[in-house]
């Protein structure tokens, strides 16, 4: 089969490879129908996350036709089309069992602080990833779903991260009506986050990014009000001018590691790797909160420290809430949300690539060119 | 404002109801799927065994040691080789998660991964290409110019970092072929000399 494969920081070439086989009685084969590069995928691509190996095949958003299926698995069938959420889990640790997907202890030999992910290097489980046309999907019967007759294939790839994950984030944000809600960082998940915000009766959305293109489609997508850090000496005193002072209530970043705007932290975390990540988004939320706030995390980060304000954070008595998302809790609520016209995910693809284009996909994606915001890999066949 | 008891004027919630499709649906804490985050329900996940069975070792497969066993499932993609393997195998198998000696030693094992994986593959009838593995050629056809100039962007200055992360491999296999090679010309020398 082909399949995408990483060769070194900011190195990817696609190469045949053996179709995966059954590891487990419980696990299927998919056939790989759509695929998508998650904004976190470039993290891998640009060597941050550790144990990331020469030679594995990234992709953690992807959806397809079951192709073969393990003795035990008792819910799917060869033929059927189904979404896979980004979480590998079990459904029977202590964690899977109070609805903590994505905290998996039973998936993941080489980390404890986090659950197994599909492409997402070794330190997350060590499973090649979807951005291929076949993948091994462990755990059948608990993570994947049928996709639903009436939903398109561009929707549904989009709900088995980043839309569930923005909605996520907007849930962590504790939103009361009335709030005021700001997301720092335009990509798809903060894009998802902000539109997510209104649902749970945010007053106001504020969206912060330094991409005009993309804050454009904050406005257009997610009726947000928008403002381009670079345009303000300090964003941080922008937020509390036009807050009257108070700052948000609420507020989500949804930038995660490589957040731009502070050049020395960018420098020292994505290109030095000395820190786990830029936390320079993750200061500006807890800085432009109101005390008493509520800052959410969804952007992702690497298990090395970062520079983190906490003592600000302490000292405003904020509540810093955080995870990564358990994605198929969230499906039910937001199959509902698509159906009744709340939202259209896959508003916000803009590119489509054949899978032996990945190479193209990933430089526009982490280049930022072209108004890319959310870029699909379609595997050859399809 | 904060300086007073007062909270800002809220906007007017019919007019955002009439404005933004689907606004306040999940208004009510019930309809928000992951609150609280913490719900026990066994029944939920679809899982039909108490402890799942255990997928075959066919290595022995690096693991935390917060890890009490190995987990009963586990990826198989890309199992350790090489130097780099070694790195690999020694970080897991010495320090713990919460020691910055584990982190470190991965993110340079991944590093020497890299090089030796580009050394092995120009032995290759498949050698690495910097060129079309970086997708470098799409900016003149996704408009690489046009997306940065003018546009206010802050990734700007560190972009013309990215090159030399890139040729950083290549830089010190060439180095390391240029001594070698040097070391083999000057002990020719010293051999034929009287």
């Amino acid at each position: 089969m082909r399949a995408m494969v990483y060769r070194g920081p900011y190195k990817i070439r696609v190469e045949e490879k053996d179709i995966p086989a059954l590891e487990h009685p419980n696990d299927a084969i998919v056939q790989v129908r759509l695929a998508a590069i998650c904004g976190s995928d470039l993290h891998l691509y640009h060597g941050m996350m550790p144990d990331t190996r020469v030679g594995m095949t990234f992709g953690h958003e992807f959806i397809g036709v079951v192709h073969e299926v393990g003795p035990s698995v008792q819910s799917l069938k060869p033929g059927d089309r189904v979404m896979v959420p980004f979480n590998i889990y079990c459904g029977s640790c202590y964690f899977c069992v109070r609805g903590l997907y994505s905290n998996c202890h039973n998936v993941n030999p080489n980390a404890t602080a986090v659950g197994g992910i599909y492409g997402y290097s070794h330190t997350c489980g060590g499973y090649d990833g979807g951005q291929a046309e076949y993948v091994r999907v462990p755990f059948a019967d608990v993570g994947p779903s049928l996709i639903p007759e009436w939903m398109d294939d561009e929707d549904a790839v989009l709900l088995t991260d980043a839309l569930a994950t923005g909605y996520f984030g907007a849930q962590l944000g504790d939103i009361a009506e009335g709030d005021v809600v700001a997301v720092f960082g335009a990509g798809p998940v903060g894009l998802f986050a902000a539109k997510s915000a209104w649902f749970m009766g945010a007053a106001r959305v504020i969206v912060i990014d330094h991409l005009d293109y993309r804050l454009e489609k904050a406005r257009s997508f997610a009726h947000a009000e928008t403002y381009n850090f670079t345009e303000y000496d300090d964003i941080v005193v922008h937020m509390k001018k036009i807050t009257d002072y108070l700052g948000s209530d609420v507020a989500i970043d949804a930038a995660g590691a490589e957040a731009d705007g502070n050049l020395m932290q960018h420098i020292s975390s994505a290109k030095l790797k000395l820190q786990g990540g830029s936390p320079i988004a993750l200061n500006w939320a807890i800085d432009s909160v109101r005390k008493g706030g509520t800052v959410s995390v969804m952007g992702a980060y690497g298990p090395m420290f970062s520079a983190v304000k906490f003592g600000d954070a302490m000292n405003k008595g904020l509540t810093l809430r955080m995870n990564q998302c358990p994605v198929k809790r969230q499906w039910p609520r937001l199959f509902e949300h698509i159906r009744n016209g709340y939202l259209k995910p896959s508003e916000i693809v803009t590119h489509r690539f054949p899978l032996d284009d990945i190479n193209e996909a990933y430089h526009t994606f982490s280049a930022k060119l072209d108004n890319c915001i959310k870029p699909l890999i379609v595997p050859n066949g399809y | 404002m904060p300086y007073t008891s007062e909270k800002p004027p809220l906007t007017d919630t019919a007019d955002l109801r009439a404005r933004i499709p689907g606004w306040g649906v999940d208004l009510d804490p019930k309809d928000r799927p992951s609150v609280p985050q913490e719900r026990f329900d066994p029944s939920a996940t679809g899982a039909h065994w108490d402890f799942p069975e255990r997928q075959p070792e066919k290595w022995p497969r690096e693991r935390s040691i917060e890890h009490k066993f190995l987990t009963p499932v586990f990826g198989t993609s890309c199992p350790p080789k090489g130097l780099s393997g070694a790195m690999r195998q020694l970080a897991y198998r010495r320090y713990s998660e919460g020691r910055a000696a584990h982190w470190l030693i991965l993110i340079a094992a991944d590093r020497v991964d890299a090089a030796e994986s580009h050394l092995r593959s120009l032995a290759t009838l498949h050698p690495d290409n910097p060129i079309t593995e970086t997708g470098v050629m799409t900016e003149f056809h996704r408009h690489g110019i046009d997306s940065r100039i003018g546009k206010h962007r802050a990734d700007l200055l560190h972009q013309t970092m990215d090159p030399i992360i890139v040729a950083d491999p290549w830089l010190l296999a060439g180095g390391v072929v240029f001594l070698a090679v040097r070391s083999l010309i000057r002990s020719g020398r010293s051999k034929t000399q009287p």
